[in-house]
């Protein structure tokens, strides 16, 4: 949490940060959430015509659209499973943390809302073990919660082992059902997850939030934020060479270079990651990119989870692409040949490429493998993986001439300026 | 109708009899995992596709049909 601590609210009526923190604090400040009266009639045409007005997409990594999420989820019937995805698997990420910490209630609102619309009959909230002091911050805010309105459905937490796949939603519900956090292989995504034999609801904390908010300012509040095509506010986590890390929120549409400068680089930055260890690297000619779904794509990046990672100057971009993508292959659940295989064969490679080590093969093969992995897992965790390799290559494309030329690049043994679980980065420097 | 291999990766285990039986849709990567391009089947394959998937040890092969469309 060390890197969490500058939060810089936005300009304006909406935001989901800088409020009061405990329950009382946060209905004096933001207002009772407008949930149903007992089976208030036309409520949940009300609810879900506001998140369909609002254009809310989801802020956990596919930017999904809540409102059909939602109609997924209500169509899977009555009696289900709201579960808030509190697992933030990114290491560079650290705003669902933040949120669970300083807005609690914001979520739990949140996941009530859609408990009500869905007919859900409770809320669990998944926390991964090890993280005590946010483990603690949900537990208070629940206490506070038991027996008053603000709970109608019961609220629960329940704390997975903390991997990078298991905040995967298929995984997460997995866990909750059986105790195997393993994705599941879903060719239509139109169908609702379950735990136990009902549907099973699950959305990020900050996707969560702004249901809470939205439900109680209306969309236009939440619209007057961002860009038309894709509105209101988002948390971003930046990190790297800066001198202040920590979590912004800013206007969809804030050019990238604006988001880093928030947080002072340190220098000249070399690239950004952007969408965190399954993102995109982005090089200075597109720093002026606007941070918005449809432009991060053009620029083979996404918004992902909202990362902003600042590479300095004097380190290997290519070296930190194979951290990087070594680190998601010892991530991986285990389950899929191409996964298996194909992450640790990539990270090799590209490790090669930066300490002057490539054989003349190296770049053909590499090219291949990146090609047959990509879609190729029950989940989009290799994918992840050749997206940022991918960027890396088109990205550092000079550092891969010269380094595919036999030249070791002159930075290789530099220490990262990522940030991986602490194991990792002993291994790894 | 048109018909589509399906493969799910978690089930396979790189027997590789698959791409053995109907090399004109399924090959295999480096590390013996099958790769099918996703498009239609032509019409004179869905039978050994059929074969495939029943032969499969892990029954990690399904068709997908669909009415129409392509």
């Amino acid at each position: 949490m060390s890197n969490a601590s500058g939060t810089i609210p936005v300009t304006g009526r909406y935001r989901l940060l800088g409020h009061p923190t405990d329950l009382a604090g946060h209905v004096d400040a933001l207002g009772p959430v407008p949930l149903p009266s007992g089976r208030q009639r036309g409520w949940r045409e009300w609810f879900v015509s506001v998140l369909e007005a609002s254009g809310l997409a989801g802020r956990g990594g596919a930017g999904f659209p809540a409102a059909i999420k939602l109609a997924v989820a209500h169509a899977a019937g009555p009696g289900g499973t709201v579960l808030v995805n509190g697992m933030e698997g990114e290491p560079a990420s650290d705003k669902d943390k933040l949120l669970l910490i300083r807005a609690p209630h914001l979520v739990l609102d949140g996941a009530q809302l859609l408990a009500a619309a869905t007919g859900a009959r409770q809320v669990i909230v998944a926390v991964p073990a090890g993280r005590e002091h946010v483990a603690a911050a949900v537990t208070a805010a629940l206490t506070e919660r038991v027996g008053t309105p603000h709970s109608p459905v019961p609220e629960t937490i329940v704390r997975p082992p903390d991997r990078f796949i298991g905040g995967e939603e298929s995984a997460l519900a997995a866990w909750v059902d059986s105790g195997r956090p393993l994705p599941s292989f879903r060719p239509d995504k139109g169908t609702a997850l379950r735990i136990g034999r009902k549907g099973a609801l699950v959305q990020n904390t900050e996707t969560l939030a702004h249901v809470a908010m939205i439900a109680r300012t209306g969309p236009d509040v939440f619209r007057a934020h961002g860009l038309v095509e894709d509105p209101g506010t988002s948390l971003v986590t930046i990190s790297g060479a800066v001198e202040h890390p920590g979590v912004v929120e800013v206007d969809r549409g804030t050019p990238l270079l604006e988001i880093a400068n928030r947080a002072t680089p340190l220098g000249t930055p070399q690239a950004m990651l952007v969408g965190g260890y399954g993102g995109a690297w982005v090089g200075p000619d597109q720093f002026s990119t606007p941070y918005a779904s449809l432009s991060l794509r053009a620029v083979g990046a996404t918004a992902g989870v909202g990362i902003v990672i600042v590479l300095g100057e004097e380190v290997c971009g290519l070296m930190e692409t194979a951290r990087i993508v070594h680190y998601l292959a010892g991530q991986s659940a285990g389950q899929c040949g191409p996964c298996v295989y194909g992450l640790p064969a990539i990270a090799d490679d590209i490790t090669r490429l930066a300490r002057g080590h490539a054989d003349a093969g190296l770049p053909a093969r590499l090219e291949r493998r990146l090609t047959q992995v990509d879609g190729r897992g029950a989940c989009r965790h290799p994918d992840g993986a050749v997206n940022v390799a991918r960027s890396a290559l088109r990205v550092f494309a000079a550092d891969v001439h010269q380094h595919a030329g036999g030249t070791a690049c002159g930075h290789w043994n530099r220490a990262t300026q990522l940030r991986f679980p602490a194991i990792l980065r002993a291994a790894a420097s | 109708m048109t018909v589509r291999i399906l493969i799910d990766p978690v089930a396979c285990d790189a027997y590789g009899y698959c791409a053995e039986l109907l090399p004109e849709a399924i090959s295999l990567d480096e590390w013996g995992y099958p790769i099918v391009d996703g498009k239609p089947l032509p019409a004179d394959l869905v039978e050994v596709a059929k074969r495939a998937a029943r032969d499969c040890p892990r029954r990690a092969i399904s068709l997908r049909e669909r009415k129409g469309g392509h």
